[in-house]
């Protein structure tokens, strides 16, 4: 079947499917199972009112179990197994204990990607809120701001698979005697550069041409988000820092960030849990050729170049792992808000 | 409110230049591959695209016209014609009528054929070859000219990456891929989420403070570790890699945030709406397809637009779960990442593929950017 037409029916089965499910269950249960009538009326409504949020929550629950939860359990038993393929064709787990993250802690480009990330954690996230904070105080002082802001939050649309191409051509080198087509090396070539530089290639440098891409992509964000907290802040804390006769710079370091703590909180850790997980930047750009590997794109090799579901199992674990304290901290946060 | 203290206009000015420097160094990049993608792969291999904006100097190897086309005047053979099409505005500065070399003669002043005769060529690119012989041969004469051209575009690359049929790696069935896993993808979870939405912000059960919690927490479990068990469950229960299967892990992976967004909107809606209904009788199914729907409508476009562009964009799922080893189902990113590693020399379909699967969401980005920020404040800022 063509798959256009197949998406079309996809979205009318599943459209129509949700609606009929939650008219008919709902229908269900007011008319058949408690009906709010006859001499048990009062009794069936209050069952019947602690029966239907469990219907309108069951799709939710059974698609988040199954597509989340279930997999964290499940990738957990994994990195403890081994996946063995049987004389007959078939495959078979056997338990393997720690071996897989034994195995893991062998191999040095664990460790790399170990190491990768942790630079990527150290720095993105602290120069795309920088770049962020500076891009949303600076715009919310002038008139074309607002394009300027729109301009600057644009990458935000852009694949990733973009941006890398976009940067590609940024970091792209030619021979000495030819013209470079690369902005970077155009420009250090004008400023006094003896050859021009493969970018890429250069270990513990290139990790950082890679982090541009990730910083360019997320200080939009940085900026939409503290931006609004920025114009939340009182006003009449600011007049009075300026009538008391603080400069621009105390006004901004002294009154408006201690107000916008949080805010910076809550931008930092998101951008984290995106640099935990890049993968595409890695993947399209060097493939973590170069020492450039990070952890999502070691697990992409384990799992499919390697077929290694053991170990590709154990590194997504060691992801989760990083990701856990921000999860712990985003459910407490989540849970003081609604008391 | 800044001007409050009169604030100096030297400062004004840093602020100005900062933001346009700012701006820039963020389009800079984006627009290079546009432009690049408007070239020729010539034109891209031999010049930086930032020179593709201004008239550039170049050497062009031309010819003339072929003997054949040679008239008699007097005693005196003739080639007369134009190096260049007359609408175009060149400024020749010098040539030549060997490799070697190139910048012999001064445009506008006569030179020397090598076999006797003599040429002009005009600083505008009109020429006169004159010979008292006939000129013989089958080809015309060369000429090495250093030519001042504007800047030129061409439609072409677009033409050939998105309509040429015979171009294997072309886009356009990818791009209609793209669009086959990314729209069901789109309008599913919202329809879920919105009813999961509504129990969690507007009824009350015992779990409710947990369930909102769960869902919190989802939110930032990593995508990496969904991947095995559910490949191994995708073919376990027969779905294999293939649309269904992008479809699902899509919704799936969605649906956190899908929840989170609507709840937190939900919930802000003036009670006393939900209450008078309840109180005319209005069923729970009711107040919501009727009242809780219409009014969330600035949420539903907020997450609808994330989980557009996400899905868009996606290469992970699209790799784990819907291309196979035929290729049939590849989708755009996969098919540049494709071109990346083989062809990483070709810019100019590169860049015109690359822009091809950008510009949708630029689009969306644009037309939409209102509900896109509004849900990233509702998401986040909390």
């Amino acid at each position: 079947m063509n798959p256009a037409l197949q998406g079309l029916l996809t979205i009318i089965i599943g459209v129509s499917g949700c609606i009929a499910y939650f008219y008919f269950s709902n229908q269900f249960l007011d008319k058949v199972l408690c009906p709010p009538r006859g001499k048990n009326a009062g009794r069936n409504i209050n069952r019947a009112n602690l029966i239907r949020p469990w219907l309108f929550l069951m799709p939710a629950l059974l698609a988040l179990g199954l597509y989340l939860a279930y997999p964290v359990v499940e990738t957990l038993r994994l990195s403890l197994t081994n996946r063995i393929t049987l004389p007959d064709g078939t495959t078979a787990y056997t338990w393997a204990g720690l071996d897989n993250y034994k195995q893991m802690a062998n191999e040095p480009k664990f460790w790399e990607a170990l190491r990768n990330n942790a630079l990527w954690l150290l720095f993105v996230p602290a120069i795309a809120t920088a770049f962020g904070l500076l891009a949303a105080q600076l715009t919310d002082r002038i008139k074309w701001g607002n394009i300027a802001k729109s301009l600057i939050f644009m990458p935000m649309a852009i694949s990733f698979v973009g941006a890398a191409v976009i940067f590609k051509l940024v970091y792209d080198t030619r021979p000495i005697d030819q013209d470079q087509i690369g902005v970077l090396n155009a420009i250090y070539l004008t400023l006094g550069g003896t050859e021009p530089k493969t970018w890429l290639t250069i270990p513990l440098w290139n990790s950082f041409f890679l982090m541009a891409v990730l910083v360019w992509i997320q200080t939009g964000f940085a900026m939409v988000i503290l931006s609004a907290a920025l114009r939340g802040i009182p006003e009449e804390t600011i007049e009075a820092a300026i009538i008391d006769g603080a400069n621009p710079f105390q006004v901004f370091f002294k009154i408006k960030m201690p107000q916008i703590k949080n805010t910076i909180m809550v931008v930092w850790t998101t951008i984290t849990i995106v640099v935990l997980k890049v993968f595409d930047i890695v993947f399209a750009m060097t493939n973590g050729q170069w020492e450039t590997q990070v952890l999502a794109n070691y697990m992409f090799d384990k799992l499919f170049r390697a077929n290694d579901w053991g170990v590709g199992s154990a590194s997504a674990m060691v992801i989760m792992l990083l990701v856990t304290p921000i999860l712990v901290w985003n459910v407490r946060n989540a849970r003081k808000e609604m008391q | 409110m800044d001007n409050i203290a009169g604030s100096k206009s030297s400062l004004t000015w840093a602020v100005h230049i900062s933001v346009a420097a700012l701006v820039l160094l963020w389009v800079f990049p984006t627009f290079g591959l546009l432009v690049s993608s408007f070239r020729t792969s010539d034109q891209i291999a031999t010049s930086g695209w930032w020179k593709a904006m201004f008239p550039s100097e170049q050497n062009l190897v031309l010819r003339a016209n072929a003997p054949e086309m040679q008239e008699q005047i007097g005693d005196l053979y003739v080639i007369e014609g134009e190096l260049f099409d007359p609408d175009i505005e060149v400024e020749i500065s010098v040539y030549g009528v060997s490799s070697q070399e190139i910048s012999a003669f001064t445009a506008g002043q006569a030179g020397v054929l090598r076999n006797g005769g003599t040429i002009t060529v005009s600083p505008t690119g009109q020429y006169r070859l004159t010979n008292t012989e006939p000129f013989s041969g089958s080809r015309g004469q060369r000429i090495f000219v250093t030519a001042t051209t504007p800047p030129e575009f061409t439609l072409e690359n677009y033409q050939n990456v998105l309509f040429d049929p015979d171009n294997r790696e072309g886009m356009a069935k990818a791009f209609f891929n793209t669009l086959t896993v990314t729209i069901p993808a789109t309008i599913i979870p919202i329809l879920i989420a919105a009813f999961a939405a509504y129990a969690l912000a507007w009824m009350e059960f015992p779990g409710r403070a947990l369930l909102i919690a769960v869902v919190v927490g989802l939110l930032v479990v990593p995508l990496q570790l969904a991947l095995i068990p559910l490949l191994k469950l995708h073919n376990e229960i027969g779905i294999g890699k293939g649309y269904l299967g992008a479809w699902m892990a899509h919704t799936g992976f969605g649906l956190p945030l899908a929840i989170y967004l609507l709840r937190n909107y939900m919930v802000g809606l003036p009670r006393e709406i939900i209450e008078n209904a309840r109180v005319d009788g209005a069923s729970e199914f009711q107040i919501f397809v009727k009242i809780i729907l219409p009014l969330s409508f600035p949420a539903l476009a907020s997450f609808a637009i994330f989980q557009f562009l996400w899905t868009w964009n996606d290469l992970l799922v699209a790799l784990v779960f819907l291309i196979d080893s035929t290729g049939e189902t590849t989708v755009m990113t996969k098919q540049i990442v494709e071109l990346l590693g083989t062809r990483g020399g070709n810019w100019e379909i590169l860049a015109t593929s690359a822009f091809v699967s950008i510009s949708v969401p630029l689009l969306v980005f644009f037309a939409m950017q209102k509900y896109l920020v509004r849900g990233l404040l509702a998401g986040s800022v909390k």
